[in-house]
């Protein structure tokens, strides 16, 4: 299936900003973040398609995937 | 035993009296509520004799701690009418732990039109004719002190902003470099100071960092565990020194909370011209500093140098609020520009929230175009000269918004909210309620939960609550909320606890540790209750229940009576 990935603030160091990607069907988020070397204690909010998501969230084909590193405010 | 300065601006006499046992685990904002609550009658008019304006490093100034610089400054709030505290890098908390000062209390008005400047070392306070510094604004007036005092000194001033009375007037302190960039920004505290005619603060030549603990090695054990966790979290350890705190532009744009045009919007086309991505290509262009320190003592370094095109300083302490707000929602896409307007803000002495959210009620109100930077660059500087409605933007948001007939004016207590649309981050939008500081993201920011969705309604209040009470200990700590962050883990609560009881003997838990910040929040809402405010105070404006952001389709819809839990700590 088609995922277009988007990563933010430090993810996107020495990977990239957004790109279509495929993976097999039934994958997780936290599959593809592992695929992308992300780990998951580096992982903050995670969107599917602009709405909150676990890590566990099974994708469908052309889902669009945001990994938002762990912030804080201030 | 710690002492406690009382200036006095009407004799112009200092006493130095030894603070009460009772106030030995009250610092920074604990001990500002603390002391408004026993001396100032929370009635009282924000800028007559009779409130005070109180200065505090933290109960951890004294220590070897990470980020253990921060100031607090309070008393009742020229803008918000609550009680306020509102705290601010530099390098004045150590100078004053050096001291030995656990704070400082400025009382009454002089009789006469006189303005002095303070200067305070181990000998005494001296009251300066302020005379020749009148009408100049920070970074001129902190270079023209330098060369009267000599340049190792600290200070926190008012510019014109604070002279002439503005209810949003900040007041800056000088970072490592000199630079008057950090600031005591919120709540009008530059007015209060401005109120009792003093035009600068000035701490000399102290300096000291053999501390004295309870048990030493136990606090420096775990003074050292707690640094690792800081370095080791992803965002305080990575993301801050990397892009600063402008690194969440991106983010909050994504989830659908970044504020646009007067928070009628929550993503922005134009996001990247503004994000803290965009801010490191440009600096390394142009030789600014991505990673700098904002106060002694600080491990983070989230703070920048940001140079203009021609590779001269501009400004620093550019944050990400100012960034959100004069950018996104006022629809300004140079990043030039919104620098410009942050280096105004600290040289008038304003807080470039509420004066943001100020030039954005123009906008709204159709004076001129949302995305106009030229005219809100005209706007501001009317601020600088004092025109009329420079005066009237001065006073802030509310003022701005009432005087324009605007009807979504983004405030709650009077006070802008930050750069962050609560619709979308319901727990913060909790904090904006029910704050005793009014709208205030540092006061409790639920952006780093990832586990609960913050446009779902449930655990937002429960989240509100938690986060308040520890952001008011860091307050009290003096700690950058910053260095917090890694508290995600209950594990480095840990080192917290034993650092407190390394530093002042006993027994401590995470109960005692955490009480800290209760005792403060109870105090405060105490005060605002005796202000006159109520339950009914802590709401959002009205359109962010009725008007449905669109980016993470919902309203705020946190009931009244959630609300009115948040900070309930049994019959407070």
């Amino acid at each position: 299936m088609k995922i277009t990935v988007k990563l933010f603030a430090t993810l996107r160091i020495g990977r990239f900003k957004q790109e279509d990607r495929d993976y097999p069907d039934g994958f997780t988020c936290q599959q593809i973040a592992e695929d992308l070397g992300i780990k998951v204690d580096e992982l903050g909010i995670v969107l599917v398609n602009g709405h909150h998501a676990s890590v566990d969230h099974v994708l469908s084909d052309g889902d669009a995937l945001s990994f938002l590193a762990l912030v804080g405010g201030g | 035993m710690k002492k406690i300065l009382r200036i006095n601006m009407k004799t112009q006499k200092a006493v130095s009296e030894l603070a009460d046992q009772s106030l030995e685990l009250f610092g920074g904002r604990g001990l500002i509520a603390k002391i408004l609550h026993q001396e100032v009658d929370a009635a009282t008019d924000p800028l007559g004799p009779e409130n005070k304006l109180i200065v505090c490093p933290g109960l951890f100034a004294d220590t070897s701690a990470p980020c253990s610089g921060r100031i607090s400054v309070g008393g009742k709030s020229p803008l918000t009418r609550t009680i306020k505290e509102s705290n601010s890098g530099g390098t004045m908390a150590k100078r004053m732990a050096a001291l030995n000062l656990h704070g400082l209390i400025l009382e009454d008005h002089p009789a006469q039109d006189e303005w002095f400047v303070l200067l305070i070392d181990d000998s005494g306070v001296e009251f300066l004719p302020a005379a020749p510094f009148l009408g100049m604004n920070n970074y001129q007036l902190s270079e023209e002190l330098r060369k009267s005092l000599g340049s190792d000194i600290s200070i926190a001033s008012i510019g014109l902003a604070g002279e002439r009375g503005y209810l949003n007037s900040s007041i800056q302190f000088t970072d490592l470099d000199g630079h008057p960039s950090r600031a005591a920004a919120r709540g009008g505290l530059g007015a209060l100071m401005g109120s009792k005619k003093v035009k600068a603060i000035v701490f000399k030549d102290t300096k000291k960092s053999d501390w004295n603990y309870a048990d030493k090695e136990e606090f420096l054990s775990s003074n050292r565990a707690y640094v690792k966790a800081i370095m080791a979290h992803p965002f305080s350890g990575k993301g801050l020194p990397a892009l600063g705190t402008a690194l969440l532009v991106n983010v909050t744009n994504e989830m659908g909370i970044l504020p646009t045009h007067n928070f009628s919007r929550g993503r922005w086309e134009h996001a990247e011209d503004i994000s803290g991505e965009r801010i490191a290509e440009l600096q390394a262009k142009r030789g600014g500093n991505m990673t700098h320190i904002c106060h002694r003592g600080c491990v983070i370094k989230c703070s920048q140098v940001y140079n203009d095109e021609d590779g001269k300083y501009l400004t620093s302490g550019f944050e990400y609020e100012t960034i959100g707000l004069f950018g996104s929602n006022c629809g300004i896409r140079d990043i030039d520009v919104i620098a410009r307007l942050d280096k105004l803000c600290d040289d008038l002495g304003v807080d470039t929230m509420d004066a943001a959210c100020a030039i954005s009620m123009c906008m709204e109100a159709g004076m001129i175009e949302f995305g106009d930077a030229e005219g809100a660059l005209q706007l501001a500087q009317q601020m600088v000269e004092g025109t009329e409605l420079g005066r009237i933007l001065g006073n802030g948001t509310l003022a701005t918004g009432k005087h324009l007939g605007v009807k979504r004016i983004p405030t709650v207590k009077g006070q802008a909210m930050a750069a962050y649309d609560p619709r979308g981050l319901k727990g913060l939008g909790v904090t904006y309620a029910t704050s005793p500081m009014g709208a205030d993201h540092t006061a409790g920011n639920s952006i780093g939960e990832h586990s609960v969705a913050g446009t779902c309604k449930d655990g937002q209040v429960e989240l509100s609550k938690n986060l308040q009470v520890a952001m008011t200990l860091f307050d009290n700590l003096g700690l950058c909320i910053f260095a917090g962050i890694c508290c995600d883990d209950p594990a480095n609560l840990e080192h917290l606890v034993r650092m407190a009881a390394g530093k002042f003997g006993g027994n401590w838990d995470l109960n005692r540790l955490m009480g800290i910040g209760v005792q403060t929040l109870i105090l405060e809402k105490q005060f605002n209750k005796m202000a006159g405010f109520t339950d009914a105070d802590d709401r959002l404006p009205e359109f962010m229940y009725s008007e449905v952001l669109e980016s993470v389709d919902t309203t705020f819809d946190i009931s009244d009576e959630d609300l009115a839990q948040t900070l309930y700590f049994g019959g407070s």
